[in-house]
Formats: C-alpha cells, structure tokens, sequence
C-alpha cells in the first residue's frame, strides 16, 4: 500500500494586502492577501522549511529519495535537490532530482516518487515543491501570485493516505511562460488562457479520471484542486458537480495566493490536515496537461496531525506596511546596501565548511563532553586535539543569550537583529534571526532554526545560504 | 622571565591632528606625526637604528614607513594586530631596544581611514569563515555586550551617555582631536540608534591620524632630554576565539584585558591601579567598553562601574581620570595610530605639557586597547610608563 506518509507546508511570514498594490499601481485590487517570501528566502530555503517539518519524528537514514519542484529554481544550471538534501540532512547516498519548467512540477515528482516506491526502487521518498514567481509590475497576475511550499513523503509503511488511483495527460498548451531570461511570467488573453486552457483541461482530465476508475463525485470528502484565479477555480469545481460548501478545499486565494507548482500540494496538505480517517481526496493538478490523484486516508493521520502546515502557517504572520516594502524584500528594486566586500566567500571555503554551512553539524567533544559550534580541531573547554563526533544542531531549540538590533549592518531589510544562541542539550551559536519583530526580541527568547539566503555573492555569481534563528512558538 | 621595567625610555613623540584629513594622504600623516618625534628628541631620521610601523588597512610592508622617511635601508616591521596594531608596534620596538640590538628605534602607527569610502570599515581577514560571520557590524557586536550587561547588572543608557559626556568634554580640551563639541545627557540619549542599545554617542568615528615614538635605552635617554619618560609594564593577551563557542563566556567582560593587565601591573609592580595609576586611556571603540574595561582592569570592582561613574571617579578631576583627552570618541580610531595616541598623551601628561587638561603631578600612566569583535574574541594590549 503506497501513499503519503507525511506533509509539511511552508508560507512565508510576510504578506501583503493586494490593496496596497491596488493603491501603488492605481489598478483594482481583488482583495486578501498574498503571501511574500522575505529578503532571505527563495524556492530552496521554503523547500527546506517544508521538509524539515514533513521529516520530523521521521528517521531520515530510511529516506532514499528526495525530489524537488519548482519554476524558480535560484539556479539554472546547478541542482537545488542536493543542496536541499544537505540542509534536511538527509543521508549522502540520497538519490535526487530537480523537477521544473512546468506548474505541473510538483505533481509530476509525486508521480515519480509513487513510482519509485511502487518499484520497489526505494522506500520512503521526500516530495518537496516551491515557488515564488513574479508577475509584471501592476499586472493582475502579480496581485494573484504568492510564495510557498508543500512537502509529502511517500513510502509504502505507516501510510496516512493511500494512493487509490492515478491518471495523467499532456497537452502543449500556451499559458503561463517564461523566455530564457524573463524576470516576470507571461501569459496570453485571460479569456483563451481560462476557457480552451485550466477549464477545458481540467474539466476532461477529471472527468475521463472519473469514468476510468469508476468515481462518482460524491464519493469524495475534499477535493484539492487547483485554481487558476479564484472565479475559473470556483467555475470549474462547480461544472464538474461537487458541493463548493462542503466538498471544496479552500485554495486559500484571499491569504495566500497562487503558489505555482507548489499550489495544488499546499492545498492537499491544507486538506490532508483537516481529513479524517476514511475521508477520499482528490488531488487535481494543472499545468500543460493535468495530474489527479484519489487517496483514502487512513488511520495513521491521526499520527502525523500535530504538524506545523499550513493551519500553522495561515496563522503566523507579519503584513508589510506597503507596496515599496514588498518591492525591497522581493528585490525589485535596488536598496542602499553600503558595499562590504565579501571577496573572501570563495566557493572552497563554502565547500569545506558544508557540514557546519548547510547541515548545520557542530561537534562533541567525546572527552569532556561539550557541545561547539563551528566545528573545532582542538576543545574551545578542555583542549583535547581532534577528538570529537559531529552532532546535528537544526532541530535543537535554543534561547537568546544576547542579542542587538543593528542598523549599521548592510541589508535590504534593515534592522538585523543578531543574536548569542544558546542549545538546548549544549552548544552556543552567533546568528542573525529572521521573521521576526524586532522590538519584541529579549533574553531568554526561546528560539528555532531556520535555513535561510545569507547574500548574493555578486562577485562570485552565486547564492549564499546559512542557519538563522526565528522565535519558536 | 625578566621585567621590561625601566629598561627603555621614550625620549621623543608626535602626533597629527586626527579628523577627516581628505587633503592629506597616508605618507603626509607618516610624515607629519615622525618629524614631530623627530624634532621631540632633537634627532635626525638617519639616526634611526631600526623601526616599526602600525597599520590595520593602510600599508603593507615596512616600506609603506620607509618610503615617505627615506629611512634607507634600515630593518622596517610592519606589525598588524587588530585595533591594538599602534600599541604593540611599541611594544616590538621596546623589545628591539630592550634586547640590546638597537639603541635608537622609531615606533611609528598610521591610518588613513578616510579614503576607503564607506561608513563602515574595510574587511578585515579574521580567519572566522564570512558565513558565520555574517551580519555583524562592530558597533553591533559591542552592543551584544551591552544588552547582556544592562540585563546583568541592571544599568541602562543612561550611564553610557555619562561616559560620552566626559569624554565629549575632555575632547573639548584636546587641540588635536577630531570632535570639539560638548554634549548633553539628553543629546546623547535621542541621538539615532546605531546598534541597539548603542546610539550615535555611544560609539566613535572613522578617522585619519599618524602618531609616533622615539625609543632609546633607559640608560641613554638622559642624553636626549630630562623629562624622557620610561616604560614600566607591556601586556598583550590574545582571546582564543571562544567567546562565540564557549557557553559559559557572559559577554560582561574580557579576559584577554584581565590577563593583559596582570602582565603589564606585575613588571609594573602595581597592586592597587585606581590608587597607582595617574591617568588611564583605555579602548572606547564604544562607551559599553570603556565601561567593561574599567572593571577588567580593576579600576573598580564588577559591576560597579555605574557607582563609580555617578560619583565622576573618571572624569579629569576625579580620583582616576580616564581617556584624558576625549579617547576614541574624539580622537576616533585609526586603528594603527590609537595606542600611539593613547601613549603620546600619559607622555604629554608626565611631561606636564597636557595645556588645558594637564593632571596634578601625574606618575603613572595606562594605553590600553582592545583589537577585534567580542564574539570572535579580541587581543587586549597594554602600555604602563611612568617618570
């Protein structure tokens, strides 16, 4: 029996009022919010967030897989999934892959994983989808985008939602693109992008889904589906005859917005949260062609509930004051950074360190015990040479020993607060924390870690990433 | 182990005007604070045996003091030790002396700050891998200091702006400084917030300035002049870097000045500081540290800096004045210049040439420096001279 073991969900702690774009860019405004990835987060670091929280209390030496999905890979050429795979810390003989280039991404590495672990090729493999795509300036398309992620593990033992059935369909179809070098999606006329494109796609891949397996739609508790807008969305959910009341999972238009490849996951998981065991869901996924998918969940969700999804998420979070907030964090435009020269961010250096950089591992010394970090030859406590075991310190809660809030430190999205972190279990650490508020950061804050953008390296051309500390909840 | 006590005299010293020196370069600084110390101890520069020049950011090898001296081709050292570098290239110079190679040394430190354009400083190679050092900037990790020991022991802003009011004043007394202006308490508390709880007062400028020493043996500098000043104690220490690793470092104090201090009392043969010493000028990179310094250094007892504050022990008419002419917060911290600085000013003081901020019969004196950031650890130097 092959299903989804686990989910976690990321949603970005800022948001934006789509009225404020409305006010900056003089167009209507539809209402809600979206959801807005800060200054330090991209695809890979909100893969990451959903991950880590779909592979807790899980062992992550049984994971022998990891995929990711995403239309805006910080990358062109270089793979995120092993990046991603060093953050979660996930075992080196891992096998990985990039899935991209369609909205179809995320659906399309579900299906692979089902496959893989219907083969027999590997036990438990961790699905993990993000995006955040950016639309022109004032567009329509920009007020309906948001940023997120959704992460499910997939595997044959302890299964929360059994695959019951599963169909595919292709079709090369013009709606939503990007050329080589464009910074902001392009679409054609609304009217031909929803009619001959989402609503006649959607509506035959479901149906034919439907006759094929013997469904009736009644059959089904929640139907995760996932939506172009919000009209095309609730058009097509009612044409094919469910309930919109009961039988629709929200796709959270007003507090999130469209996710791109990571959308149709983030609302099965919003429905896989609120599922109860016997309920039957239907995945339905759209992007040049369509995926849908029938799980029956089982008794093992009641196991997996506690998980911070995306109930969690909906409620954690920070608006931003204005448009031109969201144009500095999203990098639109080109902030007052004082040059620091960083030159000496060689990729060697990120290289040897990856342990400490990506996986977080600091060491123990095995002679008195004590817990550093960054990795040390010789004992910060005792001075023994080279007598140590290296421990994961990412899922370790800790509290604020000290703490600043810098205004003189170079950032797009100033004040950095900079804190002394303190382990649970041992360990000090110096961090910058992220996704919080300033004002309200103390002694003795109890705090998590979070994976997180540190700069762009301009000289180098490359992406820096690094641990950060949150509040914890 | 022997003591340095007594054993090498400064005989001569200069030192610039500190400030925004935008129409001089690093060599016109070199040159004016060396043909001060020249004119000091009444030589020539080729009557200089051997030298060592100070610089964090502005030279690279002893020829950046060579070339604008025309010192020939005498040995030169370029000594680098964070903020520190001025201080311990003093130190070196008084070995060199003190080890019977040389009789007569330059002692010279430099920095021209001002060209590098940014308000923040220049990176500076630490040997901390940049990721983990990532969205530091000094004033923000003094201020990592002063939230702990505000938590500590209870003190707020407020006796911070105390300490920047004295030094503003003491400033106000020192020709060569770069800010003349008096400040309130007040002014001090609503100035702009630079690195919480650190606001603009709390911490010193970006600056230009050269200073210099003339060193000869003890026994050689009656010679020279009369009223030649010895060198009583040198101390450095060298944190192992541990403060960010260690979770029982408490951010409240340094003890890299504790042992730095211990060396240079003990050659000095001080037991008692605040009774002993004359005058102190101590590292005010920011005033938290200032404040951390007088108890590392055992002006007063931890965490009693704020009572002894309050009852003005520091200020030029107190029991012990420190930072007599307005410390880094006037003068600013060129990093190679400041322990030069510092030592030019208990050399001015012994000498009874202090003008307006002269002390009564001063005896003793302390430079001290600290060089680095608190969380990677810093190296603390430290220079007693006496009459």
């Amino acid at each position: 029996m092959v299903g989804v073991v686990s989910y976690g969900a990321h949603i970005p702690y800022l948001r934006l009022s789509r009225d404020e774009i409305s006010k900056a860019m003089g167009r209507a405004s539809i209402g809600g919010e979206k959801a807005v990835a800060n200054y330090d987060e991209d695809s890979i670091t909100m893969a990451v967030a959903a991950a880590r929280e779909c592979v807790k209390g899980i062992n992550k030496e049984e994971i022998d897989a990891l995929f990711f999905a995403s239309t805006t890979p910080p990358y062109r050429e270089k793979q995120c999934s092993s990046l991603i795979a060093a953050a979660v810390d996930l075992r080196a003989d891992v096998s990985v892959a990039d899935f991209a280039n369609s909205l179809r991404a995320g659906t399309n590495a579900l299906r692979a994983a089902i496959d893989a672990v219907n083969s027999g090729s590997a036990k438990l493999v961790l699905v993990t989808a993000a995006d955040c795509r950016l639309a022109n300036p004032g567009s329509e398309l920009e007020q309906l985008f948001g940023d997120g992620a959704a992460a499910v593990l997939v595997g044959n033992d302890d299964v929360a939602a059994e695959i019951e059935a599963s169909s595919t369909y292709c079709e090369e179809f013009m709606d939503q693109w990007r050329m080589e070098d464009d910074s902001f999606v392009r679409t054609w006329e609304a009217r031909f992008v929803r009619q001959e494109g989402y609503m006649r796609i959607m509506q035959q891949g479901i149906s034919r889904f439907m006759e094929t397996h013997g469904f009736r739609v009644n059959e089904f508790t929640k139907a995760a589906i996932y939506g172009l807008d919000p009209r095309a969305h609730r058009d097509l959910v009612q044409s094919l005859g469910f309930n919109l009341k009961t039988q629709v999972q929200d796709p959270l238009f007003d507090r999130v917005g469209n996710t791109g490849c990571a959308f149709a996951l983030m609302i099965f998981v919003a429905a896989l949260e609120n599922s109860n065991p016997g309920d039957r869901l239907l995945l339905a996924n759209y992007g040049d062609g369509c995926d849908v998918f029938s799980f029956r969940v089982g008794e093992a969700i009641t196991k997996i509930k506690g998980r911070k999804a995306i109930a969690y998420h909906l409620g954690r979070k920070k608006l931003l004051p204005n448009y031109a907030a969201y144009q500095r964090v999203r990098h639109l435009v080109t902030s007052e950074v004082t040059p620091h020269p960083k030159d000496d961010m060689f990729v060697p250096v990120l290289w040897r360190s990856r342990a400490e950089i990506l996986s977080l591992h600091g060491c123990r010394c095995l002679n008195c015990g004590e817990v550093q970090f960054p990795k040390q030859r010789v004992c910060a406590y005792c001075g023994t040479k080279d007598n140590f075991e290296e421990v994961p310190l990412s899922d370790k809660r800790g509290t604020i020993f000290t703490y600043t809030i810098d205004h003189m430190t170079p950032s797009v999205n100033p004040p950095t607060v900079r804190c002394v972190v303190d382990f649970e279990g041992g360990g000090r650490m110096v961090c910058v924390m992220t996704d919080c508020e300033p004002e309200q950061v103390a002694i003795d804050t109890p705090v998590e870690m979070i994976f997180r953008k540190l700069l762009d390296v301009e000289n180098a051309g490359l992406h820096s990433y690094f641990w950060k500390c949150t509040p914890a909840i | 182990m022997e003591s340095l006590k007594d054993k090498v005299a400064i005989v001569g010293m200069g030192c610039t005007y500190f400030g925004e020196r935008w129409d001089k370069g690093g060599e016109d600084l070199i040159v004016e604070a060396a043909y001060e110390a020249f004119e000091d101890a009444g030589i020539e520069p080729k009557d200089i045996q051997a030298a060592w020049l100070g610089t964090l950011f502005s030279a690279g090898s002893g020829c950046g003091l060579a070339r604008p001296l025309k010192l020939g081709y005498i040995p030169v050292t370029r000594v680098e030790n964070g903020c520190g570098t001025g201080m311990d290239a003093f130190r070196n110079a008084c070995f060199g002396v003190a080890s019977g190679m040389y009789d007569l040394v330059l002692a010279l430190g430099f920095e021209k700050l001002k060209d590098f354009g940014m308000n923040i400083l220049p990176e500076w190679f630490s040997g901390v891998n940049p990721v983990f050092r990532f969205g530091h900037s000094s004033a923000g990790d003094f201020a990592l200091t002063a939230v702990r020991y505000f938590h500590k022991y209870g003190i707020g802003r407020e006796t911070l702006a105390k300490i920047a009011v004295k030094n503003h004043h003491n400033g106000m007394l020192a020709p060569k400084a770069q800010l003349h202006r008096e400040i309130t308490i007040e002014e001090a508390l609503n100035a702009p917030i630079i690195a919480w709880p650190l606001g603009l007062y709390d911490c010193c400028p970006r600056t230009d300035g050269a200073a210099a020493a003339i060193i000869t043996r003890a026994d050689m500098a009656k010679t020279f002049r009369d009223d030649y000043v010895l060198v009583k104690g040198l101390g450095v220490a060298a944190n192992p870097g541990t403060n960010r690793v260690r979770r029982d470092y408490d951010f409240v104090h340094y003890d890299e000045n504790v042992s730095a201090a211990r060396q240079a009392y003990q050659q000095a043969g001080i037991k008692d500081p605040f009774k002993e010493l004359s005058l102190a000028e101590v590292h005010d990179c920011f005033t938290i540290t200032e404040l951390i310094v007088y108890e590392d250094l055992g002006l007063c007892p931890r965490g009693g800096a704020k009572e002894y504050i309050d009852a003005g022990a520091f200020t030029l008419e107190g029991e012990m004045p420190v930072n007599c002419d307005g410390g880094l917060k006037c003068f600013g911290h060129p990093q190679g210049a400041s322990g030069l600085r510092m030592i030019y000013e208990s050399y001015k003081q012994l000498q009874g040439k202090a003008g307006a901020r002269q002390l009564k019969n001063p005896t003793l004196g302390l430079s001290h420096n600290i060089g680095g950031l608190p969380c990677e650890g810093t190296t603390a130097t430290i220079a007693i001279v006496g009459r």
